[in-house]
């Protein structure tokens, strides 16, 4: 036993909590980090797959990060690499064998997608960056935040692209007859990938115009 | 510092605990999975049928209520089986295993395929399933033919890891609704199957026209692989189809 004992850090310290909030803003996966742009791009024509696709990132990062942050003092660091893509690799196909049996529809929307949360770079990423060198708890809450972080714009995009490439948000008719009836039309740009990336664009400038600190040189 | 057998052992019990995971997973979940892939398929045949309005929740009843006959044929033309009962899920057409039957083909074995018949306002349709290869992986689909077994109703697609955006429109209205109206034997009766080509089907031939879709720009290999499966599998059809006129 240690003459100091380091005393107990309560579960949702300061520094804890930082770690669930900041990547929802300040070190966001993807407008600050610009990780996981591509399925960001892909998948967010509708909320309802962008959301189940947020789910599942969710769950892979916050328990990626943790199994990882329990075995980290066991993994040989030359093969550490491919200890981490068995881990990632093993919840994606779990994720993706459950959307196959509770939300058909929605995993053959989302088709090769799922099984790209594999080379997602948040994940790497964040069991790199923090998993391999924090306790588990800290872990899973910044596995968690940088889930919700990604997920938060997956649904921001999704929002925007549905409600005006389709007229409807979750699949419900939200815009009126009447609007068609003047001549309202949906835009059909809306629905393809470039305009996810241009509305990423703008998300980027609002939050670099707000934050200037995130301004490089 | 790590020793090489640590490394090895590690690695090992790594890879095995993980088997052991992924296939408790398989297991659990597959009845959920076949499921699906029953409603799946029932859908599809519906909405080749040109059914409306076919989800996930109604396609079994549906599917009892307008399906008359599962056939099974064999490549002679004969009728093996003809089921017309209920619970047509557990009929032996519906089970049939198309990759096995196509493999047996290919191989020169006896094989079977499956046909079902719709009746849908008053005419009957004929629905032939079919599979194929595409880029990635497997693809696969319903055509569904009118009672002179050449015009074609109307078609489905499906696919198990085509390129989103580019292969995997095979399975989107844009390229299955150019699909009713063709034919898929010549003016002289003799097989033609419908082709997917390049370049635009307004710059062929008119005598070919009624054989003929667009391809897909930029899925080169799917389209050809749509092409190749539509030849493979209506052409099995073809001595059922003849003695039947």
């Amino acid at each position: 036993m240690s003459a100091v004992k380091q005393e107990k850090e309560p579960l949702f310290s300061s520094k804890n909590v930082k770690l669930l909030t900041s990547p929802l803003n300040m070190s966001n996966p993807i407008t600050v980090q610009v990780l996981g742009i591509c399925s960001a791009l892909a998948v967010t024509a509708k909320m309802k797959p962008a959301f189940v696709m947020a789910i599942s990132v969710i769950a892979v990062t916050a328990l990626a990060n943790f199994i990882i942050s329990l075995m980290r003092n066991g993994i040989p660091p030359r093969i550490r690499i491919i200890v981490q893509l068995v881990v990632i690799a093993l919840l994606v196909i779990v994720v993706d064998q459950f959307l196959k049996a509770f939300v058909y529809d929605v995993s053959k929307q989302l088709s090769v997608f799922v099984g790209l949360i594999i080379t997602n770079c948040i994940l790497m990423g964040r069991l790199e960056a923090f998993a391999m060198s924090n306790k588990p708890w800290p872990s899973l809450l910044d596995g968690l935040g940088n889930g919700f972080g990604y997920g938060m714009i997956l649904l921001l995009v999704g929002f925007v692209r549905e409600l005006f490439g389709s007229g409807t948000v979750w699949g419900f008719h939200v815009i009126p007859q009447s609007f068609y009836e003047l001549g309202y039309k949906n835009n059909g740009f809306m629905i393809l990938p470039p305009m996810a990336l241009i509305l990423i664009g703008i998300i980027i400038w609002i939050q670099r115009a707000r934050n200037p600190q995130l301004i490089e040189d | 510092m790590y020793s090489n057998g640590y490394i090895f052992r590690y690695a090992g019990i790594l890879v095995i605990v993980v088997a052991a995971v992924l296939s408790t997973t398989a297991l659990v979940l597959k009845p959920f999975q076949d499921k699906n892939d029953a409603v799946d398929k029932m859908q599809s045949i519906l909405v080749a049928a040109g059914f409306e309005g076919v989800t996930a929740q109604n396609a079994i009843e549906l599917f009892n209520k307008n399906v008359s006959n599962m056939m099974v044929i064999d490549p002679e033309g004969n009728v093996v089986d003809d089921f017309t009962g209920e619970g047509k899920e557990k009929s032996k057409a519906f089970g049939l295993n198309l990759k096995e039957e196509l493999y047996k083909k290919s191989v020169q074995k006896p094989f079977e395929l499956p046909l079902y018949v719709v009746q849908k306002e008053g005419q009957k349709i004929y629905i032939v399933p079919m599979r194929g290869v595409g880029l990635w992986g497997p693809i696969w689909g319903n055509m569904a033919l009118k009672d002179d077994f050449k015009t074609v109703v109307g078609v489905t697609f499906g696919h198990k890891s085509e390129t989103p955006g580019l292969g995997a429109e095979i399975a989107t209205p844009i390229f299955t609704t150019q699909f009713p109206g063709k034919t898929i034997f010549d003016s002289n009766d003799k097989f033609v199957s419908v082709s997917v080509v390049k370049g635009g089907i307004a710059n062929q031939p008119a005598e070919k026209q009624p054989h003929m879709v667009d391809a897909i720009s930029g899925g080169t290999i799917t389209s050809n692989g749509v092409s190749e499966m539509l030849k493979n599998v209506l052409e099995s059809y073809e001595p059922f189809i003849k003695k039947q006129s």
